[in-house]
């Protein structure tokens, strides 16, 4: 029943604000369907920690530790993200950026969009998740240009052909899967892409096509995710597109493509008997952070400087689930949940402060400090939080990586040490001048809705002081689940 | 020489053609000339799709060759004809690398695509297992036509002719895919398609062109 109604109330939130979108209060109803899905969202967790996993609508739903926090997490998100972006349009609005029919489309996909990551988060059948996962993308394609300005126009394209090649490279990988699972589970096809029956027989499957598998999945989802170098289409999607849909690709997307990953590396993984996903995995992650790190010096404008630590962050997390074993799957779900909470809550003060100063550019945002004090403390806070300073949760989740990686891969820890530190340093000297010193923007016409910057700041601050004993349990019966 | 039997020919034929029509795409710069070429390769889809269905007896393929039919050869191009029509772009500009040159790198590819197919051919258990580097050549190929033009409907032509060379995977290495899948996956290019018309016109309302150049302003030095 909660499943039910976490899938079909974004469904008819879109279908409903389609219709009726150009409505004054479109952006209240929005904001009451995220609500809603959230609210079913949490039913759904409890049931999960109640009665453990769950398997619904003749199998084709399965609901376990792993994917229902991701679900928790992307529905409150969602309705944070809601709740952020109903001043934020209407100033758009009134400057002039936007018109109704667009905020109409507007509300539509992001309702769309919210039902697709539900979908491929809680689907049992991979090759559902790949369908939820194109759907993924065509759903955000046409907001990526919103604006359409050329930038934005080459954005979206970019975003649809990287992203499109990059799906079609995951179907064959689905295809491969399938023929290997074919010869195990029969071949009437009912059950063979599922992936709990999948799971079961994972050790009786060919492991040279799933090698070859795992090679076209991870290549097909890590575009998703923006393993370098796959990673082109991400900071333009996230600098062109409107605020509160970077913060969703940035702080939903990304984790949702990183789970169909470490999906796909479960079944190889207990196939194989071999590093092969697992070094993968590793290199793929070190190489984004590294690359990530340095080109951080080079960017002059706000959200792609925030695109590009995203890139770094899911490199972190995909070299943890590289590594394996339960301390640092444990360290990669806590990642995965203060980047995406702190993330977004950085884009919201991103997208506010380049309405203050009416530009993007860096060098053109100063002194935000004086001009609204929230915002310019919510960046300062968010990047502080992004950049691993204790007692920030990031802070945990890094520090627990590290040292995981001091003692299983020695030969990575001074990587990953000396590009956090790159990472640091550039971010925070272009943060600081932005918050501090003299102003030249003007204020907002309407009151910035920043309750859900503190929030996902507090909650991340939380987690690096004391995760609740639940939470941890949660983490770590998905951290067994994923194993490694 | 070993006797085959008449619809093992004929698969094989139709694999055959398949790649030669990957390769007719690659050297095509004329854009209504690529649709059409993309409404054969469908044609030829759903008639392998027809003969294993008629072959094997299985019910779900008779859906699935209908599906292909439906959208590949009528429904997709039609709209992609009419996109062009209303556009007016019919030459794609000088490609980054010239015909000879595109072919002999597809060659090349065609090779590859063997090789890696090898483990899986010795797995599968279908009459087309065969036909599975076929399939995979289809695919790298398409990529190579997406690498190498410029005009925003060449690109898409590529995609869709990748997405018909996983489907051909599928179908001769397992028979296809669970029928949820493959409806899961028509919907997904039909709206792929519609997106794209409308992303079309908005970067035709921008620059008065569907040249690819313009959209190159987005380096790293803004």
């Amino acid at each position: 029943m909660a499943l039910l109604l976490l899938l079909i109330l974004p469904l008819m939130g879109a279908a409903l604000l389609g219709i009726t979108g150009a409505h004054r209060r479109a952006p209240e109803v929005n904001a009451a369907f995220s609500l809603g899905t959230l609210l079913a969202a949490c039913g759904l967790a409890v049931r999960v920690i109640r009665h453990g996993d769950l398997l619904l609508g003749r199998e084709q739903f399965f609901i376990d530790p792993f994917n229902v926090f991701l679900v928790t997490l992307t529905a409150f998100v969602g309705l944070t993200t809601a709740l952020f972006s109903r001043p934020y349009m209407r100033i758009e609005l009134d400057h002039g950026r936007l018109t109704p029919g667009k905020l109409r489309l507007y509300h539509s996909m992001y309702q769309l969009f919210m039902f697709t990551m539900l979908l491929a988060l809680t689907t049992n059948n991979m090759g559902l998740m790949w369908v939820a996962m194109e759907g993924a993308t065509l759903s955000t394609v046409l907001l990526v240009t919103l604006y359409r300005t050329p930038a934005s126009l080459e954005a979206g394209w970019k975003y649809f052909i990287l992203c499109g090649v990059g799906i079609a490279q995951a179907l064959f990988g689905t295809v491969l899967l399938y023929v290997a699972a074919e010869k195990v589970l029969g071949s009437q096809g009912v059950t063979a892409l599922l992936w709990t029956h999948l799971d079961a027989v994972k050790s009786q499957l060919e492991p040279t096509v799933l090698a070859l598998a795992f090679v076209f999945l991870l290549v097909g989802y890590g575009t998703k995710v923006g393993l370098v170098p796959l990673h082109n289409w991400l900071p333009d999607a996230h600098a062109e597109g409107p605020t509160p849909i970077s913060a969703v690709l940035s702080g939903l997307l990304l984790n949702v493509a990183l789970y169909t990953v470490v999906r796909s590396k479960v079944l190889v993984e207990g196939s194989v008997h071999s590093q092969l996903p697992s070094r993968l995995l590793m290199g793929f992650g070190l190489v984004s952070v590294v690359v990530a790190a340095l080109l951080l010096w080079r960017q002059r404008d706000i959200k792609r400087l925030f695109a590009y630590s995203s890139i770094e962050h899911m490199g972190i997390a995909t070299f943890a689930f590289g590594m394996g074993g339960p301390i640092a799957n444990f360290a990669a779900l806590l990642h995965m949940t203060v980047h995406s909470l702190t993330k977004s809550s950085i884009f919201f003060t991103a997208g506010h402060a380049a309405q203050n100063a009416g530009t993007q550019a860096m060098d053109r945002i100063r002194g935000l400090i004086t001009l609204s004090p929230t915002v310019g403390w919510g960046l300062m806070l968010g990047s502080l939080a992004i950049l691993g300073v204790p007692p920030f949760g990031v802070f945990t989740s890094e520090f627990l990586i590290l040292t995981t990686a001091m003692r299983t891969q020695p030969w990575a820890t001074p990587i990953l040490l000396a590009a956090l530190a790159v990472a640091f340093a550039a971010i925070f000297s272009k943060v600081q001048p932005m918050v501090f010193g003299e102003t030249t923007g003007r204020p907002l016409p309407h009151a910035p809705a920043l309750l859900p910057v503190f929030t996902h700041l507090a909650i991340v601050l939380l987690l690096g002081l004391y995760i609740p004993h639940y939470l941890a349990d949660w983490y770590r019966a998905a951290a067994h689940l994923i194993g490694g | 020489m070993t006797h085959l039997p008449l619809y093992q020919q004929l698969l094989d034929s139709c694999a055959a053609l398949l790649l030669l029509l990957s390769f007719a795409m690659l050297s095509q710069r004329r854009v209504v000339a690529l649709v059409n070429l993309y409404a054969v390769q469908g044609a030829v889809l759903a008639a392998t799709t027809l003969l294993l269905a008629w072959r094997t007896g299985q019910d779900h393929l008779y859906v699935s060759a209908a599906l292909t039919l439906a959208l590949k050869v009528m429904l997709l191009p039609w709209l992609l004809h009419r996109l062009i029509r209303r556009l007016q772009v019919h030459r794609d500009t000088e490609p980054l690398l010239n015909v000879s040159g595109t072919m002999l790198v597809g060659l090349v590819i065609v090779v590859f695509a063997f090789s890696l197919a090898q483990p899986i051919t010795r797995l599968a258990s279908t009459a087309t297992r065969s036909a599975i580097g076929i399939a995979l050549a289809v695919v790298l190929l398409a990529f190579l036509m997406m690498i190498t033009r410029r005009k925003a409907v060449s690109q898409v032509m590529g995609f869709l002719s990748m997405e018909n060379g996983v489907l051909f995977g599928a179908m001769s290495a397992s028979y296809g895919m669970p029928m949820i899948v493959e409806l899961g996956m028509a919907l997904d290019v039909l709206v792929a398609v519609l997106v794209l018309g409308v992303f079309f016109f908005q970067i035709r309302e921008r620059f008065d062109s569907l040249d690819l150049h313009h959209l190159e302003s987005l380096k790293e030095h803004q």
